[in-house]
């Protein structure tokens, strides 16, 4: 099934959340993930969800958020030129002899060091998913001790 | 000005001028309020016959219906009935107290999350948490409610609201952040659609729900009359034509009537007015008609293409809809030779009519043949749900507008009653006349004591087989007739029991009664029940068993006594 990206205006208001998520509970969507933030409009906030499934689900998703009271634009950018992000936080065991492949590493794929304690290390990256993906990877040798990571949030390029 | 009287001032000024609830201590309030107002408020026995009354009054009169509740079992009470209104798209203001601000998430007395259990049964829903935001969510929710696909909307509204004060006088009204209208597409398709009636040889009109919604009786008269289109219905579609001779064939589905599922089953261009093509229409909706070209037209995007594939699909409100494709014809000129068409479907309706079997026990359907030979200044018709629904729906001509009411998504058994109730007390000096089985009735009978109080003009057919028979036709037929915990084994008495609400109350026992005590009935000022002890035997055929094609009714075919598949 193929994964859609959609960026759903919303107005901030109480409520627009469970609107939105009991919706697709209610209709037996699925969502992959779900971001929400505030925009540069303070009354609008912008959804990124990544939903998985055939044209006709998608469509149908697409119509029934429509019609929500709050929803003010959808648009699917599965198929534009996006930037797309995504965040990960990894705390790694590391010894004092992994610690410095793992600096290198990390240098590599240009993340930041947030934390160092005595037998670990957090890791703070961002990057589309390919790239965490890759993070997560070369990571996963040394031991990861807890993983988490946001949704992925993406704009289109360019003027449009 | 405190919130109680704002939201009474709200309704009062939308021209709200009945509304059902039932008081309790969250909306202590706004009832003492409402008590000094103009507004009259019915009092129900329950929560779910004052949000079901509402809704009848909504269908009956196309108004939006107003229901107050307090909060905990107040608000949950309410449930079955937002759940009904949501399914069939009729627009209720459906209002609930809520414990104050400060007590919300600590589970206080009689504190229910109203708003997120009503989240998906709601067209939309509100806790109004400040004062300040009451003014804009009662316009919104008003809008809301009436406004493109109607429903209901649930507003929660916490105790410290009604009762803090603000000045109101300055209130401008934010407009909404309105969206892009979806684009409908009409004008392009309008010429292809033309082009594909013009070739199409068998075309069948098919209206839903959506055309009583659009009030589309003049314009689906003039559309058929011009053209000459058959025209079938589903049940939420019954009465948008009237349905004698040369006008509908009928209801299709699952128990629509031969000859309009054949018709339906071999036309070759489907146009699908305000339907959402549920599965008691479609049976299989992957299989549902492969060789037809459907035009689907719907005021609600999501409609199209959701259950069934479609050729042409349209956003539109039916009224619109058929004044423009009209137009088009006209001044194109178009004329349409469907005398082949129309003779065929006449063939079957002579070679399979709607018939029943007839034995020395009274049949229901014959009980509401009866009544509305008799009935006169086209009465409203309500129904509960099961077997007795969908003889109604086959065998009870409906005329006139809005003058049929019934639970068609939800299937809500003890709908019938209340319905009635506010269906009559929306359209005063009407008759209305309620068609309900043993079950259902015993739903919600205590409305009965609304209906008695004030002298309501229902006459209450009770259709008593002594059993939940759609329960039970269905284990007689897919259950080898093991007949599981759905025949009555004790019960009321029925007619004392409506005596004792003070309502008049008769018994047909025999079908050689029938004639008198539905003439008596009817000829009675105020409520009646008239308990009609039927053949507990009697199934709804033809039947489409779930999942299967239009085409392929269960019935008895050409006389015979026994029920064989039609193809
Ligand atoms: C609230 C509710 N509960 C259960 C059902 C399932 N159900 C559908 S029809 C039916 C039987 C109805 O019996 P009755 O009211 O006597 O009417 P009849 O079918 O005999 O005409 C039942 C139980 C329902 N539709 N609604």
């Amino acid at each position: 099934m193929v994964k859609h990206t959609l960026a759903v205006l919303v107005e901030n208001r109480p409520g627009v959340l469970s609107h939105v998520a009991g919706l697709f509970a209610r209709r037996g969507y699925n969502i992959e993930s779900l971001v929400v933030g505030e925009t540069e409009d303070q009354g609008v906030s912008r959804m990124t969800l990544v939903v998985a499934g055939d044209e006709r689900v998608i469509e149908q998703v697409t119509k029934q958020l429509n019609k929500q009271v709050e929803v003010i634009k959808i648009q699917d950018i599965t198929n534009e030129e996006t930037v797309d992000r995504q965040m990960l936080l990894i705390k790694v065991s590391a010894d004092q002899a992994a610690r410095q492949e793992i600096l290198q590493l990390m240098e590599i794929f240009r993340c930041r060091i947030v934390d160092i304690g005595r037998r670990s290390l957090i890791i703070e990256a961002t990057g589309d998913e390919g790239k965490i993906e890759a993070i997560v990877q070369s990571l996963r040798p040394f031991g990861i001790k807890e993983l988490v990571r946001t949704g992925k949030v993406s704009m289109v390029r360019g003027v449009k | 000005m405190n919130g109680a009287e704002y939201i009474v001032r709200f309704l009062e000024k939308k021209g709200v001028d009945l509304v059902f609830g039932y008081p309790g201590g969250a909306v202590l309030f706004l009832y003492d309020v409402l008590g000094r107002s103009s507004i009259q408020h019915i009092l129900t026995r329950h929560e779910q016959g004052a949000i079901h009354a509402a809704d009848g009054y909504a269908r009956a009169t196309g108004k939006t219906g107003v229901c107050l509740a307090t909060s905990g079992p107040g608000a949950t009470n309410l449930v079955t009935g937002i759940a009904n209104a949501n399914l069939d798209s009729v627009p209720i203001l459906a209002i609930t107290g809520q414990v104050g601000v400060e007590s919300i998430g600590r589970d206080s007395f009689q504190e229910a999350d109203i708003v997120g259990i009503t989240m998906p049964i709601t067209k939309h829903n509100y806790l109004v948490k400040e004062l300040d935001n009451l003014p804009e969510a009662l316009e919104e929710a008003w809008q809301v409610a009436r406004e493109g696909r109607p429903g209901p909307v649930l507003m929660d509204i916490p105790k410290n609201v009604f009762t803090g004060t603000a000045d109101f006088s300055e209130v401008v009204l934010s407009t909404r952040k309105h969206k892009i209208p979806f684009k409908n597409g009409l004008a392009r398709q309008l010429g292809r659609i033309t082009e594909v009636l013009k070739k199409a040889q068998k075309p069948l009109l098919f209206a839903g729900g959506g055309v009583v919604s659009a009030g589309a009786w003049e314009e689906l008269e003039d559309f058929t009359k011009y053209t000459g289109i058959p025209v079938v219905t589903s049940l939420m579609g019954k009465g948008v034509i009237p349905e004698e001779e040369g006008g509908s064939l009928g209801m299709i589905g699952m128990h629509g009537k031969p000859a309009a599922n054949l018709a339906l089953s071999q036309c070759d261009v489907l146009l699908a007015l305000g339907t959402r093509f549920s599965d008691r229409v479609t049976g299989n909706p992957q299989h549902f008609l492969a060789d037809t070209c459907i035009i689907h037209v719907d005021i609600d995007p999501a409609e199209l293409f959701k259950n069934v594939r479609v050729e042409f699909p349209v956003v539109s409100d039916a009224k619109k809809f058929l004044q423009m494709l009209l137009q088009v014809l006209r001044e194109e000129k178009v004329s349409f030779a469907l005398e082949p068409w129309l003779d065929q479907i006449k063939a079957w309706a002579k070679e399979y009519p709607l018939t029943f079997s007839q034995n020395s026990l009274l049949k229901p359907q014959a009980v509401m043949r009866e009544v509305a030979r008799q009935a006169v200044n086209q009465p409203i018709v309500v129904t509960d749900v099961g077997q007795h629904q969908m003889f109604v729906a086959q065998h009870y001509p409906v005329q006139g507008r809005r003058n049929f009411i019934t639970s068609g998504g939800l299937g809500t058994m003890g709908f019938g009653l209340p319905a009635a109730m506010g269906a009559a007390l929306g359209r005063p000096g009407e008759t209305v006349i309620l068609f309900t089985g043993d079950g259902g009735f015993q739903m919600t009978v205590q409305e009965l004591a609304v209906m008695a109080e004030y002298q309501l003009p229902v006459k209450i057919f009770l259709i008593n087989n002594s059993c939940l028979g759609m329960v039970r036709q269905w284990q007689e037929l897919f259950f080898n007739g093991h007949y599981a915990h759905s025949l009555f084994t004790g019960g009321p008495d029925f007619i004392k029991l409506a005596e004792a609400y003070g309502v008049k109350a008769w018994q047909i026992r025999k079908p050689e009664e029938t004639k008198e005590i539905v003439s008596k009935a009817l000829q009675h000022t105020g409520p009646v029940v008239v308990e009609c002890l039927v053949d507990a035997g009697e199934n709804v055929l033809p039947m489409v068993p779930p999942g299967g094609k239009p085409s392929e009714m269960l019935g008895r075919w050409h006389g015979e006594a026994h029920i064989s598949r039609l193809s």
